[in-house]
């Protein structure tokens, strides 16, 4: 009787149950130990999670104010200045309102850029994460030997924030969409990379040993055996991706990659004057997310639906 | 089955085949005809000649290797020692590295029978294997030297100035001074700067050795020498660090408190009001468009650089993010777990605290460790716009295009850091919701 309550300590409405069927077999002794120790029990959890709870705060807390301490403007004398610069912006950009559609106009080839960038690293970063995924999956692997290898190796990629990479390769480089679009494509191979081999996992290996009795490949049976069943969610995986990479390619643009991001840091560099074009840039970033954010997820939809049917 | 069915039958087929065929080849079609217009656009041909191979190998050769100056003012004649040539890597007065000799000649030993000798009156000799004996003379804003007319390709020499490149290290001569690069693998002053008096000394002499510094125990002496380490920065870096990790806690728990609640807002299950759910949900999609990126542009001005702007901004494009998730969750509710609270005779309050918080929970505090591992990468790339972290120092180790053993140096602790975090998170979750792939 003892060990049901004891699993279920958290449960109140379990309590009832187990103490009336304790105290209808007339043990009334047990009654009184069960409920001490259930109390006890509630007593230790609300204990531990009232320490848990005043640990978070005291770190919120005291991480707030470092971070307040540490920044050249303080959280509430900045409070009141946030809409400062929106606002100014968006006056600016409304008194030069008929310029904006040629201003869109003209940001609109950096805006392919952009896109561009994050459409090819999601390409190349998909093809490479495939491969390391089916190289780093048990049962699948090719050399079974290398599995941690593999998994080491997408793991670092995916610890690698883009803007190292892509800073060095602008330096050796020069400026440009291809430092971006390789750095990009690093970290997305490695963040598919384990997305992907989780699916992998999961797969049905009967039709990969039925290629295999064939005499088929390596090669032949991930294409044949594995990919027709984990395609659904693959694609889905690397739609979420190029959504990620489109918000990433913009950013690195702000460090000198080219793109959206390179013309925002050069309309904000000119400051009031040319707030109009920052406002289009705006514009035409918070369109595309928006835009792609949602085409991908309605994609997205159908291929989970089409999959649970 | 009649001839006809089978006739239906057959077309059916082989339309459902050309389908087949044509999308097997019209994909990588589509997709090669992409790739042969991003090769175009991004303009790939000329860029293995904009690559700058220079920067390259220099790049590789610093970030495992450093180098000491020796350099003569040719106006005064004094002669300086410095690691990397920076003011606080210099040798103290009187001290010189070993590899330096003479007091009238100053003989500079570069190994492998290459030798460079300043001689007085600001002549310079440099004596390479194989090659012959450089006499050069400095002289107002010029330099002569014997130098042929016909040079090898590591020697560029003109009467302004004398670059000569060799596999020991490089000596450029100009009017007004006098260098020498001695090159050394490994990172040079890492633990301590040369003015420390715990410089050269053994790791287990300073931990049980005399007492090196009269003033300080060894020990906390040490400690302290390398935490100031005016080279490394010890100091600086770990508080950067400690500042991306505290933009990536503060913006991620601040956006999961803020957004739980408007979570609420948002299901249709707890919100019956239409508007107020349609406004919640396009607030949401709103601060999610507006990308982090924007955020950090207009935080930027308001609050001036520094971490707590880039925790803002993580916080405010996260709560879209979470406000989108957690409402799903908790469109996703059981009932029963509600009616067995409510038929308890539990309050609203409860049934929610009961009912439903414990369905939503695992889901929630999978997402948000997910993400706090994910933000401490992005915290480092928001650092580098809005200047806070270790994303600013690495950018700015990057922009003097010298530093690169630093800029190594940081690299090697951001994947540290950021793989750390990810264990954390990961751990983090096992103890709190179960573990379920070990």
């Amino acid at each position: 009787m003892t060990t049901p309550v004891a699993s279920d300590a958290g449960r109140p409405v379990f309590l009832c149950g187990e103490t009336m069927t304790a105290t209808n077999t007339g043990r009334a002794l047990n009654v009184g130990d069960i409920r001490e120790s259930y109390l006890a029990q509630v007593g230790r959890r609300r204990l531990y999670s009232g320490l848990a709870l005043l640990i978070f705060v005291v770190l919120m807390v005291s991480g707030f104010n470092v971070a307040d301490e540490r920044n050249a403007g303080g959280f509430w004398e900045g409070l009141h200045q946030i809409g400062d610069y929106p606002s100014e912006v968006l006056a600016e950009a409304w008194e030069k309102r008929a310029d904006l559609p040629s201003l869109i106009a003209k940001f609109f080839p950096a805006l392919v850029e952009t896109i561009n960038i994050a459409a090819m690293s999601t390409i190349i970063g998909a093809v490479a994460g495939l491969i390391l995924s089916l190289l780093g999956t048990r049962g699948l692997a090719k050399w079974p030997l290398l599995i941690p290898l593999f998994r080491r190796f997408s793991d670092i990629l995916r610890a690698i924030p883009e803007i190292v990479i892509a800073l060095v390769l602008i330096f050796v480089l020069g400026g440009g969409p291809v430092p971006a679009m390789i750095a990009i494509a690093l970290h997305t191979a490695g963040a598919l990379a384990k997305m992907f081999s989780e699916v992998a996992e999961n797969a049905d290996l009967k039709p990969v040993e039925g290629l295999a009795s064939t005499g088929a490949t390596w090669t032949q049976r991930m294409l044949l055996g594995v990919l027709p069943q984990v395609a659904p969610n693959y694609v889905s995986y690397t739609l979420l991706r190029f959504e990620i990479n489109i918000r990433a390619s913009a950013i690195l643009g702000f460090v000198g990659a080219g793109g959206l991001g390179y013309e925002l840091r050069n309309a904000m560099a000119w400051g009031p004057g040319r707030f109009d074009e920052a406002a289009a840039i705006f514009v035409l970033l918070f369109g595309t997310i928006v835009f792609f954010d949602q085409a991908s997820s309605r994609y997205r939809n159908r291929l989970t639906e089409g999959q649970a049917q | 089955m009649s001839s006809v069915d089978i006739q239906a039958t057959k077309t059916h087929a082989e339309g459902l085949f050309r389908r087949k065929r044509l999308f097997a080849f019209g994909v990588p079609a589509v997709i090669l005809a992409y790739f042969t217009y991003i090769f175009f656009a991004f303009d790939l041909p000329s860029l293995l000649q904009r690559a700058n191979m220079e920067n390259a190998r220099t790049l590789t050769s610093d970030i495992w290797s450093h180098k000491v100056h020796v350099t003569r003012d040719n106006r005064n004649g004094e002669i300086s020692y410095a690691v990397e040539g920076e003011r606080k890597g210099a040798y103290p007065v009187g001290a010189r590295p070993d590899w330096v000799s003479g007091t009238d000649v100053i003989t500079v030993d570069l190994g492998a029978d290459t030798i460079v000798r300043f001689l007085p009156d600001n002549r310079t000799e440099v004596d390479i294997a194989g090659f012959g004996l450089i006499a050069a003379q400095a002289e107002g804003r010029k330099v002569s030297t014997n130098l042929p007319a016909d040079l090898p390709d590591w020697i560029n020499a003109s009467d302004r100035r004398v670059a000569i490149t060799t596999p020991e290290g490089r000596i450029t001569l100009t009017g007004s001074k006098t260098e020498v690069f001695n090159y050394f693998a490994g990172w040079e002053l890492f633990w301590f700067t040369l003015d420390s008096p715990y410089h050269g000394v053994g790791f287990s002499q300073v931990l049980f050795g005399d007492q090196i510094d009269p003033d300080r125990g060894n020990i906390s002496g040490a400690m302290s020498d390398f935490w100031n380490n005016k080279m490394w920065r010890h100091k600086d870096v770990a508080w950067a660090i400690g500042e991306t990790i505290l933009m990536a806690f503060l913006g991620t728990m601040g956006a999961a408190m803020i957004a739980l609640p408007l979570a609420f807002m948002a299901a249709k299950r707890f919100t019956p009001i239409v508007l107020l759910r349609a406004a919640t949900r396009r607030l949401f999609d709103f601060v999610r468009g507006v990308d982090a990126l924007i955020w950090t542009v207009v935080l930027a001005r308001a609050f001036g650089p520094g971490p707590l702007t880039g925790a803002l901004a993580i916080l405010i494009t996260d709560t879209g993010t979470f406000g989108k998730t957690f409402s799903e969750a908790l469109e996703n509710v059981e009932d029963k777990q509600i009616e067995g609270v409510t038929s308890t005779g539990a309050k609203p309050l409860q049934r929610y605290r009961f009912g439903v918080i414990p369905q939503v929970v695992p889901v929630l505090l999978a997402q948000v460790l997910y993400f706090l591992e994910s933000n401490t990468r992005s915290a480092t790339i928001i650092g580098a716009i809005t200047g806070g972290g270790i994303g600013l120092m690495l950018t700015q180790a990057i922009q003097t295009q010298k530093d690169w053993e630093e800029v190594a140096y940081y690299i090697i602790l951001i994947i540290v850091m950021v793989m750390l975090m990810d264990w954390l998170s990961g751990w983090l979750r096992g103890k709190l919701i179960g573990n379920k792939d070990g």
